[in-house]
């Protein structure tokens, strides 16, 4: 097959790590929600129709929603083999709580309501907060993690060595700027969750999303600002040195890369990309604003455009980056030399081409049949069919 | 046998696999039935049929999440446990895996939300192609990852890159029509089918003993009876041509299988009986069918399949042969960009080989160095335990013919005898309700376990596949899918049977002038379909 070099492969390296944002962020955009609602949970839901009423916003769209992730899953080991191999080998004992949590959350949805017991209801609630909460936090620590850098190298026949003991594999991943990030990502999909639940409920549902949904907004620009600071004077960047092939095969260790003072010259360098983060803040301001003022359709608009800004901006800032090596910057990862093959890049486009529209067409059909409110009339009246 | 990190992450492997393997074969078969069963509603406007739809339905969700929940498991654990392999041979196998979240998943778990809250907000032929797209996105998602695990069993379309360090795709249509995936797809597809019809057919008949819900369960029985009896027979026909087909691929399975330790004159028996003993390679108490294996086999009474014998012997050439290549893929990486074009020759020509020179990575850190002893012991290690294949897989082919008896007894009871089925025969439905479970889960272990000690056959071996982990991590790991899973089976085993012994939500009388009618049919033409009757 010689269909593939239609396309050059560096061209298709940079649609791949395009298409690596347009899932998360699509991740982003519809499991947010779903996770933001489940962090809100305790505190916009007090009675148990409270309760099935934010859960019912979310009950017949949460699965197609959570394919996103698995999805990134699979687009990351098919595009990106390296990435896949090192980070889920790297963040182990991180990457099963979020496995955990993703476990959980479907069957916290499914059976909550299949039973009329409280203690059984309320141990579900739990679940659907944590399993809401904890990987919205964890997402954020692993970017933060990677805009660090993280210590592993290869061998010569690539096997992936991580550097430390277990313990201090995993303690090490909570340091104070990963946190910090971690605070940015629970917050934005808290707000999200909250733009969402103003949408689709009423009463004190819809009332106390607003409160908490503006509140997380705020937190969310002012810790996603005070990243961007902390990053333009305390977090060093990476720079690839001296001639490199972007057409090259995939092997690490065939560049030199090494530290720089910070990430943030790639503003000079490229200052179009100032645009993502400007949508940051200014998206979350408006979701700030469109809570307070009530807006429903337009808030979760520009809630969505707030996710877009601040997520495309750590990709855009590490570009050609993807995932550096703290302890030996030449293994880093970027976007020339940790693809697929050319062949299997080319192959996978093509697929995406065609399979992507209709996914988007059918979601956003099965949107439009599920418009509207959810009431509490809606979730007593159908016990034995909704959750 | 030493337990270490290897052991270990294989048998988190073993288990998150066959854990997600207990809900997925019943997702595959239910969701086929519950739109049989919506489409008979909607063609006949009948409401016993809209009630079943909602019953079955009902308990296809509570198993469709745990399918779900347990597959994301599966979907992240190749790079988690598995890092060399992942990036060995992700170039390939993360394709079918990416292309099964676009065209699968995203199409089961979309449309899964809107079988259950769109009945009122859909026209009733819009809710039933709903469940349809249930249906095929779950069953397409089946075709992928088996195209994934076929390409393990028999690798084709596919070539090493020493620049790379790594296996690299050279012709996709190979790996996607891989005859070993298609032959595998069917089989399995088949086997969901079978279980499904298994559980609806005991459920049922638990229904009857009771004299409970009889309108919904002889229909029910009618139904999973016909349906099932279809994917019997194609379960077993299909499980023979995956033999056949690892006949050419995947020889010393097949041997292994067989507990066929020398190279018979064709046409080999086949063993029904026997006790493998790995020590003297040798079965004892053998029970043989003459002709029966070859003719499985190779379809022929003149070719021969080869032993284990004297498949181990072919490793050992292999292995020495793999070496030139180990030394040779050295020497390109060293000179990298200028590499000599007679090293580059010498390591084509034994490419093929250079899995098994890892086989040696076990024993010593540059395979090169090795003893003959060494080489000896690696050769021996491509024979897997023969005495588990050998029984799991007899277990499962006497299981499959024993869904066909049942299946066409109770074909047979609900299309000739007016629906009539005695009670012994309903108590055997009933207890049968584990064995396609039993028989599934053999299946995937003659099939995984039947491949060691490679994880692509012939191409990277399992002990090599492994993350740099410690054991504390993949103990803790496997700790807690142990501790997290058991709570989930309990959990909906018990919500199963809670929703099982409640029955359907409310039973639907079928209206007078149905079963005066249905009544007449019957009592004119005793064989004719006694349900499918037209629009009231």
């Amino acid at each position: 097959m010689i269909l593939h070099s239609l396309i050059d492969y560096d061209i298709l390296r940079v649609i791949w790590w395009g298409l690596l944002g347009v899932l998360l962020i699509g991740f982003a955009l519809t499991d947010g929600f779903d996770m933001g609602v489940g962090a809100l949970l305790p505190f916009v839901a007090e009675t148990d129709v409270e309760r099935r009423v934010a859960i019912n916003t979310v009950g017949p769209v949460w699965e197609g929603n959570q394919v996103w992730f698995i999805l990134g899953g699979g687009a990351i080991f098919a595009a990106w083999p390296p990435l896949y191999a090192v980070s889920f080998s790297g963040f182990y004992l991180a990457m099963f709580v979020v496995l955990a949590a993703f476990i959980v959350r479907p069957v916290a949805f499914k059976y909550r309501s299949k039973r009329d017991d409280v203690r059984w209801r309320t141990s579900w609630d739990w679940a659907l907060f944590a399993s809401g909460a904890i990987p919205a936090l964890l997402f954020g620590v692993a970017v933060g993690n990677v805009i660090q850098g993280v210590p592993f190298h290869f061998t010569d026949d690539l096997h992936t060595i991580y550097e430390g003991a277990w313990y201090t594999k995993f303690i090490g991943l909570l340091d104070p700027f990963s946190l910090l990030a971690g605070v940015v990502s629970l917050s934005m999909l808290v707000m999200h969750g909250g733009a969402w639940l103003t949408l689709k409920a009423e009463g004190n549902v819809r009332d106390r999303a607003r409160r908490f949904g503006s509140i997380a907004a705020l937190v969310a620009v002012a810790a996603y600002a005070l990243a961007g600071v902390w990053m333009a004077l305390g977090i060093e960047g990476y720079r690839i040195v001296g001639d490199y092939l972007t057409t090259g095969p995939s092997n690490p260790l065939h560049f030199e890369v090494e530290k720089t003072a910070s990430w943030l010259t790639a503003y000079s360098d490229r200052p179009w990309i100032a645009i993502a983060p400007i949508m940051g803040i200014a998206g979350g301001l408006l979701t700030f604003l469109g809570l307070r003022a009530g807006r429903e359709v337009s808030t979760l608009l520009v809630s969505k455009m707030a996710i877009l800004g601040v997520i495309s901006s750590v990709g855009l800032t590490m570009f050609p980056f993807i995932m550096p090596s703290s302890s030996d910057p030449r293994s880093s990862l970027t976007v020339w030399n940790s693809s697929s093959s050319h062949m299997t890049l080319f192959i996978m486009l093509v697929v995406t081409v065609i399979f992507m529209p209709m996914i988007l067409a059918y979601t956003a059909w099965v949107y439009k049949v599920l418009w509207g409110k959810v009431t509490e009339a809606d979730v007593t009246d159908n016990s034995h069919s909704v959750y | 046998m030493e337990f270490g990190i290897v052991e270990l992450s294989r048998l988190q492997f073993a288990m998150t696999a066959m854990y997600h393997f207990l809900f997925v074969p019943l997702t595959l078969g239910l969701s086929i039935l519950v739109a049989i069963m919506e489409t008979v509603y909607v063609m006949t406007n009948r409401p016993i049929w809209r009630q079943m739809t909602k019953f079955w339905g009902t308990l296809f969700g509570i198993n469709f999440v745990l399918g779900v929940a347990t597959g994301i498991t599966m979907e992240f654990q190749f790079g988690m446990n598995w890092s060399y392999y992942s990036h060995y041979v992700g170039d390939i196998f993360g394709a079918p895996l990416a292309i099964e979240g676009l065209m699968a998943f995203f199409l089961e778990a979309t449309f899964v939300g809107l079988f259950f809250f769109g009945w009122d907000k859909l026209s009733k032929v819009a809710h039933l192609t709903v469940a349809w797209l249930v249906a095929i996105g779950s069953n397409f998602s089946a075709l992928w990852i088996l195209i994934a695990n076929g390409w393990m069993q028999n690798p084709v379309g596919a070539q090493f890159n020493p620049m790379t360090m790594r296996m690299e795709m050279t012709d996709f249509y190979e790996v996607l029509f891989n005859e070993v995936a298609q032959a595998k797809f069917v089989h399995t597809v088949s086997a969901g089918y079978v279980t499904a019809s298994v559980f609806v057919l005991g459920v049922s008949a638990w229904y009857l003993l009771r004299g409970r819900h009889i309108e919904l369960a002889r229909r029910s029985i009618t139904v999973a009876a016909a349906f099932g009896l279809a994917s019997a027979f194609s379960v077993v026909l299909l499980g023979d041509e995956s033999g056949y087909s690892a006949t050419h691929s995947q020889k010393m399975k097949l041997a292994a299988i067989e507990g066929m330790w020398e190279t018979e004159a064709a046409p080999a028996s086949f063993t029904a009986f026997g006790f493998p003993d790995q020590e003297a390679r040798t079965t004892h108490y053998a029970i043989h069918v003459p002709y029966v294996m070859g003719l499985i086999g190779t379809r022929s009474l003149t070719t021969s399949i080869p032993g284990i014998e004297e498949l181990e012997s072919q490793a050992e050439t292999r292995i020495k042969s793999g070496l030139i290549a180990y030394d040779a893929l050295m020497h390109i990486r060293e000179a990298r960009d200028n590499a000599d074009p007679a090293e580059t020759a010498r390591f084509e020509a034994h490419s093929a080989d250079l899995g098994f020179a890892f086989l040696l990575k076990k024993y010593v850190d540059d395979p090169r160095q090795a003893t003959p002893e060494q080489i000896v012991q690696a050769a021996n290690d491509t024979i897997p335990t023969v005495w588990p294949l050998f029984w799991a897989f007899r277990i499962m082919v006497a299981l499959g013919f024993g869904f066909i008896a049942t299946m066409l007894y109770f074909f047979y009871r609900a299309s000739f005898k007016g629906m009539d089925f005695p009670r012994p025969a309903l108590h055997l439905a009933v207890w049968m309700i584990p064995a396609p479970w039993i028989a599934a889960e053999l299946g995937w272990f003659v099939a995984e376990f039947g491949r060691q000690p490679w994880t692509v056959d012939g191409v990277l071996p399992t002990a090599m596949s492994v993350s740099a982990l410690s054991m504390t991590e993949v103990a803790l790991t496997l700790a807690g899918f142990v501790i997290f899973y058991t709570v989930l089976f309990v959990i909906e085993m018990g919500l199963m049977l809670k929703y099982i012994r409640k029955g359907p939500f409310q039973d639907v009388e079928e209206t007078d002038a149905w079963v005066i009618r249905h009544t007449e049919r019957l009592a004119g033409r005793r064989n004719a379909d006694a349900i499918a009757m037209p629009a009231e």
